[in-house]
């Protein structure tokens, strides 16, 4: 049977409480009548042949470029950038599917006799990966063959020495990037595309630059300008970030792209009533929530997120493609829409989501108040074609008990921007007067290179990823969350969902309409 | 006449001490060495002396130590049992002192430090020849029983006492007409937060930070900001409304407590390493006065800095090395006395009686009880922080046993 594609449901009288996401937990609600609810696609059937796929799409490149093996010779500098632990969320089981590609990479450069080979993860400004991630993003057999020797890189964004500037754009903007790639013969860049945003130019022209480049796309003016962002034609980061790529193209920096794109399958046998309708769970489905809920609500917070951030998800690959940038992200686009495009009529007064525990920048780590925020904010609401799902002046209802928590390796520039910056201004155009102090802020620079930490400006970045949405709503209600931590985030908090939908109603109106986004397993809803 | 007075017995204050580490500080109720009593009016020990009926009179932190007996065992020879407490005082002559240009009702503030002149001790020691009385070195010694302050001497009387006190004519200050009494019996907590500016090294242009900000802290604060010229003032305060009235008060960013050091760390854009910061503030006042506290000054202030010790300390288990390794100065102040601001010498209390105008500093009277309902109003001030108050006084202009409800805090009177 094939699987069936996305689904809006209209709420009546018979169907039964939705699940919401709420952190590290679950809740379902009553939606009002005519609410409606919108499901993410069934999971797409995978490639029945995964390595044979990757093999053919390095031997069949798309675009003007020539096949792999012929890119390949002795004594050439090669260098294979892969997509660091924010892809796939979950993590997926192993083998993870870079390591799929990137051992099919090696085996051709070994073939070709090709000894200079480095590999980097493309992390930009985001946390140093941990032996356990990279092991268990690469494979063993990969990391024990590069990192010993000092060849497994994590790209350094504040290496004075390791970064090269190319040149601006016709816009002014600069394009700096890592000194290794930028040197080698041939760079080899590995995606994990799980949403549309991913991939494309901004691989390379974000992944693997520093923050004198990033800094002309990461910012409240073209993240505004970015509706979505993740629909590129219509995203100003993606733009910037292609005049960029292009950029780095013509000064002879070569590429060879490969994309890969993964199934909705996101989460394991034990979870999966989550990939469920509620009207559609089974008796086996309703014991395993309960199960879960009295087993969630019995441990210390520590331990549920520790229990939450073990689940690996059972993604299968969907697509590989590989060759020349464009032509390749094109592709990519077109099976990310197949997988995960839903159509939708129209946008509503309220647009209701409960948010997981886990965002691209919490993975084994603590999901804190401002990745919250990001996570509603910037990438689910974000998750639209044509038009948001919310109309304008309407409101958003997140789910999430938003703590006050911070991971303090790793976020510690974050702790710093709630109590100093949102308590100043949450307005994502004012902060940027405290980017620079952050941004070049020694001792967020020294825990970013040395330590585990994001870089000192990634709030600021995770801020004005909720800027498009802030513009465009007419207000932002937390249900269950910590009330000082949301009202520091310039959001109000609410009991219940009743609670909530009562106080929308102040904001747009009696009898709102509502839609649910019903994610994850993610979906982008094309709104008409 | 009723007064409150503590009485020496040691039993009691070590009942006070387990009590209130069970039930809170201000809690120590009945087992604690406090008493409501009827207390005889103070005789004047001279005819230099007034006798002056209080008005308000503020609850302190020392005071609460003492109630709840956790004061240093330090003070046991300063002080004279027993002795009715309250040395921050707005009140109404009832004699004048002679020799004084003050006449019987006139409303003063007293300034509380007992220091030779006082006591008839010619001649002064070298510090109250200097006017420097919170320095006197002979706070024990005199025509009158040993106490460092009105408030902690026998012979004086106190503010929590409708049998009023006594005072020395040079421990004696006019409250303008304008001035009301709220305000007025913040003077002396103000003087001290002056005197504890005024004392510290130059902040001009410096990062400052401030840890604390119950009323002493958030009396620093304003000090700082109207008397010194920090580059930017940081203030660490554990309750929100704290952080609110530190932010009206002139702090440049008022944090959680906790989060202070990371303030600081990046104001200073220090780094950090073996739970210090690399650099950190110039100067750290400490308005707490913890072990905790004074770790924390240390973590933050940087090196050849100075730690200012404004809460009153106690006993204190603190490793010593960080201050050693960084040069670090650690200076306690006390009291006040003659300052040199801007070159000019002036009596603390003047200076503090403009502040206080000036910053219309009586809004942080958050709470007034009759002497009656002492047990209520100790406890409303040890837990003033969380029950959203700053500065709780008793009210001695009425006996009517009533109580005004707490205020905002932070809403202007």
């Amino acid at each position: 049977m094939s699987p069936r594609p996305g689904y809006v449901l209209d709420v009546d009288r018979s169907t039964p409480p939705v699940l919401f996401w709420h952190g590290e937990g679950f809740r379902l609600e009553r939606l009002p009548e005519g609410s409606r609810v919108i499901y993410p696609p069934e999971p797409l059937p995978p490639l029945p042949d995964p390595i044979g796929a990757i093999r053919r799409a390095l031997e069949e490149p798309l675009g003007d470029s020539q096949p792999l093996r012929s890119l390949l010779r002795p004594g050439m500098r090669l260098t294979i950038c892969f997509d660091d632990v924010s892809l796939p969320l979950p993590p997926m089981r192993r083998p993870d599917v870079r390591q799929l590609v990137i051992e099919q990479v090696l085996d051709l450069a070994a073939e070709a006799g090709v000894d200079d080979v480095c590999l980097i993860a493309a992390l930009a400004l985001h946390r140093r990966m941990t032996e356990a991630e990279l092991r268990h993003a690469l494979g063993d057999r990969v990391y024990d063959a590069f990192a010993p020797q000092g060849l497994l890189l994590q790209h350094d964004a504040e290496d004075p020495d390791g970064l090269v500037h190319l040149g601006r754009t016709d816009l002014g903007e600069d394009v700096e990037i890592s000194k290794r790639a930028a040197t080698s013969d041939l760079v080899v860049y590995v995606n994990i595309n799980l949403v549309p945003m991913d991939g494309g130019h901004k691989s390379v022209a974000t992944g693997l630059a520093s923050y004198r480049s990033l800094r002309h796309h990461h910012n409240a003016r073209t993240l505004r300008h970015s509706r979505s962002f993740m629909d590129k034609d219509h995203s100003e980061l993606h733009s910037s970030n292609w005049r960029m790529g292009r950029l780095i193209a013509a000064c002879g920096v070569r590429i060879f792209q490969i994309e890969t794109t993964l199934n909705n399958d996101a989460f394991p046998a034990q979870l999966r009533f989550l990939q469920r309708r509620e009207w559609e769970w089974t008796a086996q489905d309703r014991a395993t929530y309960l199960a879960t809920q009295a087993a969630l609500r019995r441990l210390p917070d520590g331990l549920r997120r520790s229990v939450f951030h073990q689940v690996t998800a059972p993604y299968r690959l969907t697509s590989v493609q590989a060759g020349e940038v464009e032509a390749v992200h094109d592709e990519t686009l077109r099976h990310v829409y197949a997988q995960q495009l839903v159509e939708v009529e129209g946008q509503s007064d309220v647009l209701t989501m409960g948010l997981p525990y886990i965002c691209p920048y919490n993975v084994n780590s603590i999901m804190n108040p401002i990745l919250v925020a990001c996570l509603g904010l910037g990438y689910l609401f974000n998750m639209y074609r044509g038009r948001p799902l919310v109309r304008e002046g309407g409101v958003l209802i997140l789910s999430h008990p938003t703590p006050r928590s911070f991971h303090p390796a790793h976020h510690p520039s974050y702790i710093d921007f709630f109590e100093e910056v949102l308590a100043e201004t949450t307005d994502p155009g004012e902060i940027g007067k405290y980017e620079e102090a952050y941004a070049t802020d020694p001792w967020y620079v020294h825990l970013y290179r040395t330590g585990n930490a994001y870089h000192g400006v990634h709030p600021f970045y995770m801020w004005y990823w909720c800027a498009h949405a802030l513009e465009h709503l007419g207000g932002v209600i937390v249900v269950g969350g910590d009330p000082a931590a949301v009202r520091r985030l310039g959001f109000k908090p609410a009991s219940t969902l009743a609670d909530a939908l009562e106080m929308a109603a102040d904001v747009v109106g009696p009898s709102p309409s509502v839609t649910h986004l019903h994610a994850p397993p993610l979906l982008m809803a094309d709104v008409r | 006449m009723s007064g409150l007075v503590v009485e020496r017995s040691l039993p009691r204050f070590a009942a006070a001490r387990a009590w209130s580490s069970l039930r809170g500080s201000g809690r120590a109720g009945e087992v604690g060495p406090l008493r409501l009593a009827d207390v005889p009016t103070p005789s004047p020990p001279g005819p230099d002396w007034a006798l002056v009926r209080p008005r308000l009179a503020g609850i302190c932190g020392s005071d609460l130590a003492t109630v709840d007996g956790r004061s240093s065992r330090y003070f046991e020879d300063l002080v004279s049992f027993p002795f009715v407490p309250g040395h921050e005082v707005v009140g109404i002559l009832e004699t004048a002192p002679a020799g004084s240009a003050l006449a019987p009702g006139t409303r003063v503030v007293v300034e509380p430090v007992i220091g030779c002149l006082p006591r008839g001790l010619e001649p002064p020691c070298p510090a109250c020849a200097e006017r420097d009385v919170g320095a006197c070195q002979h706070v024990a010694f005199g025509r009158i029983a040993p106490g460092l302050q009105i408030g902690y001497c026998r012979d004086t009387g106190g503010g929590w006492s409708t049998a009023g006190l006594v005072a020395h004519a040079s421990q004696l200050h006019p409250v303008p007409e304008t001035m009301d009494d709220e305000t007025a019996v913040l003077v002396e907590p103000t003087a001290c937060a002056v005197h504890a500016v005024a004392q510290a090294p130059a902040t001009s242009g410096e990062v400052v930070a401030v840890l604390g900000a119950g009323t002493l802290g958030l009396l620093v604060v304003a000090a700082l900001r109207h008397l010194a010229d920090p580059g930017t003032l940081l203030v660490g305060a554990r309750y929100p409304h704290q952080r609110r009235l530190a932010s009206e008060l002139g702090a440049d960013l008022a944090v959680p407590e906790d989060q202070l050091p990371r303030s600081v760390r990046r104001a200073t854009g220090s780094l950090a390493a073996a739970g210090a910061l690399s650099g950190g503030a110039a100067v750290v006042f400490d308005c707490v006065g913890s072990a905790a506290s004074l770790r924390a000054a240390l973590g933050m202030v940087r090196p050849r800095g100075t730690v200012v010790l404004v809460g009153m300390p106690g006993p204190a288990t603190v490793d010593l090395a960080p201050l050693w390794h960084r040069q670090v100065v650690l200076q306690g102040v006390y009291a006040y006395g003659l300052e040199h601001l801007q070159g000019e010498p002036r009596r603390t209390f003047e200076v503090a009686l403009e502040l206080a105008a000036r910053c219309r500093l009586g809004r942080l009277v958050s709470a007034a009880y009759p002497l009656e309902r002492f047990e209520a109003a100790l406890a409303h001030a040890g837990q003033a922080g969380r029950r959203g108050a700053v500065k709780v006084v008793f009210d001695l202009r009425s006996r009517r046993p009533s109580s005004r409800p707490a205020p905002d805090p932070g809403a202007p009177r």
